[in-house]
């Protein structure tokens, strides 16, 4: 097949993130031409601003090198201006007379400072500050110069202003508003954060109109201002805003309207051309951020690989100030109105004020500083318009206070040295991450846990990375929900949509699915595989193919995998309760076998440790007692206490409860690991307030708590309901159960799952609507009706060659 | 010169997963994707994770330990990761599998 002609113009960040997409999802489709008016190649434009302040070098903020380009088969025309379109002849034209034809075009053309229209302004020492030339200008400047102005007290202009005033320029910004960022931050924080810089040794001017810039042979040499006033400079950097380049578009007679118009796919209006980055309007709004361009990046490649999916819906953004040692975040309609309200914390003293603007128990906007931690959680709540009534009392005190296991409880990035562990499962340092991130080009969580490790294993140090991300790339990092994450890299679509298509599809096997899903990959991976296994087998019990090969290695053996290779082996106690014979017959298997380790777990049973693979069937034939799941995306334990039939204090059978429970709901999948636990008074001796469903016996009944966990962030269980009898309690908690089978995503626990969906959701479907928790719980019962014991199974079954190795004489 | 060991029958092989092959020396695992067939040692260069037990998929498999992908055909770590576990011949005739060592 011949290659179709693709042509990207604008050689900047957003255009080369269409183009490194597009060669992971369809890399043959496209013979592919850049032009970059910039003699560079592509560079994280963002890190001009540590460049400046000389905290990073030129090099060192390359993204793409030539020999990428080059490896990738991409014809590259740097310091080559496109100047003409012909939509007729499909034929751009660029500087020195070049023609270069297209079936497709990509406009990444970006946008350009605005300067202001004011006498003077074509002098020798006045700039913007948008590339590395003009970084250039300003390094070389301050070597000779001394007296810097910048005009525009915004992000770039602070931007600027500090780099300057760090290579020892004397420096004042000239703001028109009357605080700074007035965008950005509300009057208090703009002040707090103009205060911190003068300790720096900047200047303000503050609402102040620039009328001329006065010159001196052909050079600048002051301000002045519509008051009258003036003052000395040497060098004026403009950062008064931007304007998206649409002039090529225009002239080319494409709709604009103050940017390139795109729809949802980032087609322009003629449908052989795109638009990508700060040059586009798309729903009436242009973007000046780099997540939501590379999220149009990532639809854009999409359409281009003729994948005919992805829609850009708009993007939420948040700022960052990249100023080291100043803390600020701010996101979403923070300035209030008579329709919302707002919570404020303000330590003077402390120097940290924090304001969440709430509209209909939701948040809709936040200004932090001196203390972002939160800043991320803030927004992810925000942009996933959770109702935040439940926490709102602990809201201001972050989402830290409960703390994390393994670093120590740390809850804040920006206090840590750069030998500190962030990451205490993989062993990775602060310095590490902030290095990876600056050399390697790293924009999102996804590539730090690629790249570094840190973050891919237990999850626990997520925070602390999500901070290191923000504070190294400002507004440029957006944290995904899990709701707008694709599955894996093998798929555009999120496991909601991946849910809904195998339930109103009725699709039965990951080939079908994959099929109709139009997956990218032919096999899928280990990620995707496992996930779309559980959601076919929950959501068509009996109907279902159930794919052994799509399971990770415990569900597939029915065993825990060590660190050796060799397997774990704990049976079924339910209820914690179990007998002289059962020990006895434990008690010859660990012999027989030579188990190395008999251990007590924690969750009241029996473990044999180390066990090879070719005894495993042998074992469970022995033992002659059911699995005990400890391997599996299933229920785990339901632990007990004695209850009335021993203690003093008991009010409730516990125990028989548990053992009802456990037995009941033995072979359940779910879409992450199930524990539960019965106690008989509130004592609570079973531990059923860290349970995913724990039940406390009380005088008049059961009260029912769900949605705790114990493990890496410890988190109390919250009430469900309070039921008078066993059946009823097996009811909710089954009910409750089938809503977290059905709909939690894949790996979500329940405290993750209710975290997202609230816990009045699931009140309302199991505990206030009679009807539909029947419902739930008889579905449950029908999944788990004929399930097998897997041990059985494989014993009585001809299984078992799977488990034995094949021998060889070499 | 090479010496083909016939291990097993096609057949023996689940489609996307493995068996292990006990040899004197050391355990070799036979993966299978599609029709294709694959040998490599059983062992991860990261902590020595048997790579048998892991998940196949594009032409790699994921360690069952802490989820390094290995390439199937060169034994090689897809980067980021680094490291290299051997690989072994592999010839299927009349569809019985064949290894060389
Ligand atoms: C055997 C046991 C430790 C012991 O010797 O007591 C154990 C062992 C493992 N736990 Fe656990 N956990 C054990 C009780 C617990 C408990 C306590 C409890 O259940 O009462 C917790 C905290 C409660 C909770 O889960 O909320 C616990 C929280 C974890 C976590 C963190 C889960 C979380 O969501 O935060 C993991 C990691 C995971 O599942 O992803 C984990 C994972 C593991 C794994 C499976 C690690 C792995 O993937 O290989 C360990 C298997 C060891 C092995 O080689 O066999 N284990 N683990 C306990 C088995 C109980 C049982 O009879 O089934
Ligand atoms: C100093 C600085 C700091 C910043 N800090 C942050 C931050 O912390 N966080 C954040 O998210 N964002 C930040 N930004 C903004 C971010 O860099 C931009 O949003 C992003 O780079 C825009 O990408 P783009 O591809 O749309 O445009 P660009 O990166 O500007 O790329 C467009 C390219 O097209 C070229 N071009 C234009 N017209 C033509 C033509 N006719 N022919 C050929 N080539 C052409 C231009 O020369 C340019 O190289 C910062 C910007 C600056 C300047
Ligand atoms: S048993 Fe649990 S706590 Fe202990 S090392 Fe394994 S995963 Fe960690
Ligand atoms: S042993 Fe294979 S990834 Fe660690």
């Amino acid at each position: 097949m011949q290659k179709l002609k693709l042509v990207v113009v604008g050689n900047g960040m957003a255009g080369m993130k269409v183009v490194e997409e597009l060669l992971k999802i369809g890399p043959d489709l496209y013979e592919i031409t850049v032009f970059g008016a910039e003699p560079y190649p592509n560079y994280n434009r963002i890190m001009l601003s540590p460049v400046l302040a000389g905290e990073q070098k030129f090099e060192d903020i390359i993204l793409n090198s030539l020999g990428w380009y080059e490896e990738n088969g991409i014809r590259l025309h740097l310091g080559k201006k496109v100047l003409r379109i012909d939509r007729q002849r499909r034929i751009v034209e660029a500087e020195e007379g070049m023609e270069v034809e297209y079936d497709r075009l990509l406009l990444a053309t970006g946008s350009s400072p605005f300067i202001l229209p004011v006498p003077g302004r074509d002098l020798d020492g006045v700039i913007a500050y948008r590339d590395i030339q003009d970084t250039e200008k300003m390094i070389e400047t301050a070597e000779k110069h001394r007296h810097a102005v910048v005009i525009g007290g915004g992000l770039l202009g602070l931007e600027a202003a500090n780099g300057l005033r760090l290579r020892g320029m004397d420096v004042t910004v000239v703001h028109l508003a009357s605080w700074l960022m007035e965008r950005q931050l509300d009057r208090h924080a703009g002040k707090m954060l103009q205060c911190e810089l003068e300790k720096r040794g900047l200047k303000f001017l503050l609402e102040k109109k620039t009328e001329a810039l006065l010159g001196n042979e052909g050079r600048v040499c002051g301000v002045r201002f519509s008051d009258g006033g003036e003052i000395p400079a040497d060098l004026v950097v403009m950062a008064v805003g931007i304007k998206p380049n649409t002039q090529l578009a225009e002239s080319a007679g494409i709709h604009c309207n103050r940017g390139i118009v795109v729809d949802d796919t980032m087609q322009t209006f003629d449908p052989k051309i795109y638009a990508v980055g700060e040059c586009v309007s798309h729903r009436g709004t242009s973007y000046g951020l780099v997540a939501p361009l590379f999220d149009m990046a990532k639809v854009c490649a999409n359409h281009l690989a003729m994948m005919g999916i992805g829609r850009y819906a708009g993007s939420f953004t948040a700022t960052k100030l990249k100023v080291t040692g100043i803390d600020l975040f701010s996101a979403g309609k923070f300035e209030g109105d008579e329709h919302s309200e707002e919570i404020v914390l303000n330590d003077v003293a402390g120097g940290v004020y924090k304001k969440i603007t709430i509209r209909d128990g939701k948040i809709v906007g936040t200004v932090l500083y001196g203390d972002t931690v939160d800043g991320q959680w803030y927004f992810r709540m925000l942009k996933e318009g959770q109702d935040i009534g439940e926490i709102r009392g602990n809201l201001m005190f972050g989402q830290s206070h409960l703390g994390n296991a393994g670093h120590e409880g740390r809850v804040q990035a920006s206090s840590m040295t750069d030998d500190m562990e962030v990451c205490g499962c993989n062993g990775v340092c602060k310095g590490t991450i902030t290095k990876a991130i600056k050399e390697k080009g790293l924009f999102t969580l996804e590539e730090v846990r690629k790249h570094t490790k840190a973050s891919s294993s237990c999850g626990s140090c997520t925070g602390l990375v999500e901070q290191i991300l923000a504070s190294e790339l400002g507004g440029g990092y957006s944290p995904k929900t899990s709701a707008e994450k694709p599955l894996c890299a093998c798929t555009e679509h999120t496991h909601a949509d991946l849910r809904k298509a195998i339930r109103e599809e009725k699709l039965l096997s990951i080939p079908e699915v994959m099929a109709f899903m139009n997956w990218k990959t032919q096999n899928g991976c280990s990620t995707c595989r496992p996930a779309l296994n559980y959601y076919l087998i929950s959501t068509w019990p009996h109907e279902a193919m159930d794919d052994p090969q799509s399971r990770f290695v415990n569900e597939r053996v029915h065993a825990n995998i060590q660190k050796d290779g060799t397997f774990s082996v704990v049976p079924r106690m339910y209820g914690g309760i179990t007998n002289p014979e059962q020990l006895r017959r434990i008690a010859d298997v660990a012999d027989k076998y030579r188990v190395p380790m008999v251990k007590v777990t924690g969750g009241q049973r029996i473990d044999l440790l180390g066990v090879r693979r070719e005894d495993l069937p042998a074992i469970w034939s022995d033992l002659d007692m059911p699995s005990g799941y400890a391997y599996g995306k299933s229920i785990r334990t339901v632990k007990t206490c004695v209850g009335t039939e021993f203690c003093r204090f008991g009010t409730q059978d516990s125990t028989g409860l548990g053992i009802m429970l456990e037995q009941a709901f033995d072979r359940m999948w779910a879409p992450h690991k199930v524990k539960m636990a019965v106690s008989g008074c509130p004592r609570n001796c079973a531990e059923s307030t860290i349970k995913d469903v724990g039940i406390i016996g009380v005088e008049s009944g059961w009260e029912i708590y769900v949605a705790g966990n114990g493990g890496i962030k410890a988190e109390v269980s919250q009430f469900l309901a309070k039921v008078k009898t066993k059946e009823e309690a097996m009811e909710y908690s089954g009910a409750f159960l089938q809503l977290y089978r059905e709909e939690a995503y894949y790996l979500e626990r329940t405290v993750h799952w209710i975290g997202r969906v609230g816990l009045d959701y699931a009140r309302s479907r199991v505990a206030e609507d009679e009807e539909n928790r029947r419902a739930l719980y008889q579905r449950l019962l029908y999944a788990l009706s004929g399930e097998r014991d897997p041990w059985k199974s494989v014993v009585e079954r001809e299984r078992k060659p799977l488990f034995e190795s094949l021998m060889v004489e070499a | 010169m090479e010496n083909w060991i016939k291990v097993c029958e096609l057949e023996d092989i689940p489609q996307l997963g493995a068996r292990v092959v006990k040899g004197k020396s050391c355990e070799i695992a036979l993966f299978r994707e599609g029709d294709r067939i694959y040998a490599l040692h059983d062992k991860c260069p990261h902590k020595g994770g048997p790579l048998s037990q892991g998940i196949v998929s594009k032409g790699r498999v994921t360690c069952p330990l802490h989820g390094m992908n290995i390439g199937l055909e060169d034994g090689r770590a897809i980067s980021p990761d680094e490291g290299c576990t051997e690989t072994f011949s592999v010839r299927i005739e009349e569809g019985a599998v064949y290894i060389s060592l």
